[in-house]
């Protein structure tokens, strides 16, 4: 370590300083000095100080540690989480350059929670990390009731995991009770009675089935589970403990290309302006660059994020992209401003796979850099989750009945087989989902004792 | 302002309990595997160290993905045209794989356990006790090495310290006369050694010969014979060679394969082969003869043999066979029969052997199913302490 808890101090204040005056506008900051097991540990359960026990964490730890070992990964240089005051922790083994210039990124991402519309309205950053310490609390207390025991508790989890995704995507959206909603569609329904095209022959409208179950497609298969399935309070609990921290995490999955974007282009600006003894100035310029260089075939988020920041900045001015991080999430963030001259600068390229190959299908010239930037959007945050939901279920036997809003892209087989088993872990009774596979429409049926058939 | 804070609050190594339960997970998963590792992979002559990769089931965190058909971008360096191969996708792992938030693949799909992590998985899958195996070793401390000689390279423990600084020595003597030979007067001051100089002692192993062994497994590998009972063929023959290996330095197998006629093949292809037709016993052992009278000498050879079959002889072979086995005795320690999974009917085999056979060091045993296993060997493995 070469400097102490007052050198960071010091820095901290004057970086602080500097944010306020570039007119970022965030929580109090909290930092933490831990070392690189703490962190591995930190980043294995997404930042939490407290989270509930499951196998799948242990495997995340596993898993980092390995990619860390063979140099498959960087080191983490700080980890935040979106709580206010706003939690950061920082490694210890970084240089006293590398911790400034992580902590003027902290500011950053510290003022993206606090303004950007998802985090505002997804998520409350006054009770985060309480609320996961009361649902590991809880869980734990599961575990510890001998009539349910650590194994009951791991199989329900096991299972709400796999769909924890299938959630409304919409931050912020209200959701409508089953009596708002049948007001809707007879709303709906009348209103199409009347305003009929008189050039057309008449037709008699079906009148809506106010009957179904749901009366919607629900996207929030846990919700639907919780309320229509047959489970035990406990485990309903545990449920809506995972969808609960599933919603937090979505505006994170939703703005990671802005955030980290954002994040480098504040710690850039700041560290500018930080006056900083020349003998460190080598080593930000090298840091820097480490952090937004382009993947070769991939795409890095701080990379990308960074580029378009600079480019808005330059093009509208400082109001602009303060406005942009309040309001947009990667998708909008791409499909407004990634433009052809970016696309051909940052040497974008779209490939598919064909056979075995990887083959570059479109390049950013005229019409490819379209594509790409579609490709690019849709891709991006929730785009990369397959959108799966619930559009019936039979009263009679209880047959549920999903649908995979097919867009182009088809599940993968084996993953989807075994995502609907656990689906009827949680139902314990047949599902069915219709899906494309092959470009043909199929439905996978999965009865009780998961025995899984196509039809 | 910030708080700085050196600490953390929690307790220190958090992970410690999710990561066991993944390791235990990740365990049951291999022990699911095992009958595919034992009737798949080369594993029963091989070192102890050899590392096997098994996929690991039910460790993978499903969820609703994308498919591989599903179009990417990713950035390049300007060179890239449309049609360019900028990847394959043999290991999951070409250039073009890391698409803009693609996150499927990453899961660990397969691990490595070595052959005595089987072992270990085996002895806990069929709730078997570990063997004490002190019980075997004064057996083995006649193994000896002899020094004989010297060696430029061999390993640090037996670096020939005096011999080495004796070379060093003979080089700077050779220094000093090749410079006064050029008349020039030079002053050596410090003179290290050298890779060069370094001298390792030789050793040469002597072998006792007696204290060698030979394994010889005889199995059926007619038609009869399908996968659940070369699961059980192999265990049994796993454990007993490993059992074996603890008392001998130098332990040998040999795999004779047969149905109706017999054949020494590879540990592969005894495992795998699978032919039709009938059942001659009396072949494999009489291969088994042929064998020892070529390369193992009984005076010098321990020598072990096990037939492994399901009974189903054509009964005009049975008087063949006896006899044949009573040859087997009088050349090996320990001859034994072991019937896996029999028919519906009793095998005539077996019954014709114990009422035929009466030699010492012959038995017989059945397997019915894996938790035989353990008894089985028990029951042969009594017969050879007793001798031993």
């Amino acid at each position: 370590m070469d400097y102490t808890l007052a050198d960071l101090q010091k820095w901290g204040d004057k970086i602080e300083e500097t944010a306020k005056g570039l007119g970022l506008d965030f929580f109090p900051q909290e930092f933490e000095i831990v070392n690189y097991e703490d962190m591995l540990a930190y980043e294995a359960y997404v930042g939490m100080p407290s989270r509930y026990p499951h196998w799948s964490f242990g495997k995340a730890y596993e898993r980092l540690k390995t990619l860390y070992k063979y140099n498959l990964s960087g080191l983490p240089y700080e980890m935040v989480i979106n709580s206010d005051p706003c939690i950061a922790y920082l490694l210890k083994e970084n240089t006293l350059l590398l911790q400034i210039l992580t902590i003027a990124h902290v500011y950053a991402h510290n003022d993206f929670f606090k303004n950007n519309r998802l985090f505002k309205e997804g998520t409350d950053a006054k009770y985060t990390v309480e609320s996961f310490k009361n649902h590991a609390a809880m869980i734990r207390s599961y575990i510890n009731d001998p009539s349910i025991g650590y194994e009951s508790v791991e199989k329900i989890l096991n299972a709400a995991h796999s769909i924890k995704l299938q959630i409304t995507r919409t931050v912020g959206e209200k959701i409508l009770t089953d009596e708002e909603l049948r007001q809707k569609l007879i709303a709906d329904y009348k209103k199409k009675h009347v305003n009929y095209s008189i050039l057309e022959p008449y037709k008699p409208l079906e009148p809506p089935d106010l009957s179904k179950v749901p009366l919607e497609p629900q996207e929030d298969l846990l919700l639907f589970i919780m309320e229509y399935g047959e489970l035990a309070e406990w485990e309903k609990n545990l449920l809506e403990i995972v969808r609960e921290e599933t919603r937090y995490f979505i505006p994170q999955i939703e703005t990671k290309i802005m955030n980290e974007g954002w994040a480098s282009y504040w710690h850039y600006k700041i560290l500018q302006k930080l006056e900083l003894p020349s003998s460190f100035y080598l080593e930000f310029i090298k840091r820097h660059n480490e952090v937004v260089r382009p993947v070769l075939g991939g795409i890095n988020p701080y990379f990308l994020g960074f580029e378009i920041f600079k480019d808005l900045a330059e093009k509208y001015g400082q109001e602009k992209i303060f406005e942009v991080r309040s309001l947009e999430r990667d998708q909008s963030f791409i499909r407004k401003f990634l433009t052809q001259e970016l696309c051909v600068n940052l040497h974008l390229f779209e490939y598919v796979k064909k056979g075995n190959d990887y083959v570059v299908e479109e390049v950013a010239d005229e019409e490819g850099w379209k594509e790409i930037r579609n490709t690019l959007s849709n891709s991006a945050g929730m785009g990369m989750v397959p959108l799966i939901r619930v559009s019936d279920m039979s009263r009679k036997d209880k047959t549920l009945t999903l649908e995979h809003v097919f867009d182009g892209r088809e599940l993968q087989k084996n993953y989807m087989e075994e995502t609907v088993k656990y689906i009827v872990d949680l139902w314990g009774h047949p599902v069915l989902l219709r899906t494309t596979l092959n470009g043909k429409n199929t439905t996978l049926v999965c009865d009780e004792n998961k025995k899984i058939k196509y039809i | 302002m910030a708080i700085f804070r050196d600490f953390s609050p929690i307790e220190r190594d958090r992970a410690v309990e999710d990561r066991r339960r993944h390791r235990q997970l990740t365990e049951e998963s291999i022990k699911r595997n095992l009958a595919d590792i034992l009737s798949e992979e080369s594993i029963i002559g091989e070192s102890k160290n050899k590392k096997i990769k098994i996929p690991i089931r039910g460790l993978k965190e499903y969820r609703f993905i994308y498919g591989k058909n599903v179009p990417g971008v990713g950035s390049g360096d300007g060179s890239e045209k449309k049609g360019d191969v900028i990847g394959h996708d043999d290991n999951g792992q070409g250039k073009g794989n890391n698409g803009a938030g693609n996150e499927p693949g990453e899961d660990i799909y397969e691990t490595e356990v070595t052959i005595e992590d089987i072992i270990h998985y085996l002895f806990e899958d069929l709730n078997l006790p570990f063997l004490e195996r002190k019980k075997f070793s004064e057996i083995l401390s006649e193994s000896s090495h002899k020094r004989s000689g010297y060696q430029k390279k061999g390993i640090t423990p037996r670096l020939a310290k005096k011999r080495t600084v004796v070379e060093k020595i003979k080089r700077k003597q050779a220094t000093i006369k090749s410079l006064r030979e050029a008349e020039l007067e030079e002053e050596i001051g410090r003179f290290p050694f050298k890779e060069d100089d370094l001298r390792y002692h030789r050793v040469k192993e002597t072998r006792k010969r007696e204290l060698n062994a030979v394994v010889i497994c005889i199995m059926d590998t007619s038609g009869s014979m399908d996968q659940a009972k070369k699961y059980l063929a192999r265990s049994f023959f796993f454990l007993l060679h490993q059992f074996i290996k603890m008392k001998y330095l130098n332990v040998e197998v040999v795999f004779i394969a047969h149905s109706t006629e017999a054949k020494v093949v590879t540990e592969k292809e005894f495992f795998h082969k699978v032919e039709s037709g009938g059942t001659y016993i009396s072949s494999g052992y009489k291969k088994a003869l042929e064998v020892i009278e070529q390369a193992y000498n009984p005076a010098f050879w321990n020598i072990y043999a096990f037939h492994v079959s399901d009974g189903d002889n054509w009964s005009e072979d049975d008087n063949k066979a006896i006899e044949y086995a009573k040859k087997l005795c009088e050349v090996c320690n320990l001859f034994g029969y072991a019937e896996i999974l029999p028919g519906v009917k009793p095998s005539n085999i077996k019954y014709k052997y114990i009422e035929k056979i009466k030699d010492h060091n012959f038995v017989t045993t059945t397997i019915d199913k894996k938790e035989d296993l353990w008894p089985a060997l028990k029951n042969i493995l009594k017969k050879d302490s007793k001798e031993g």
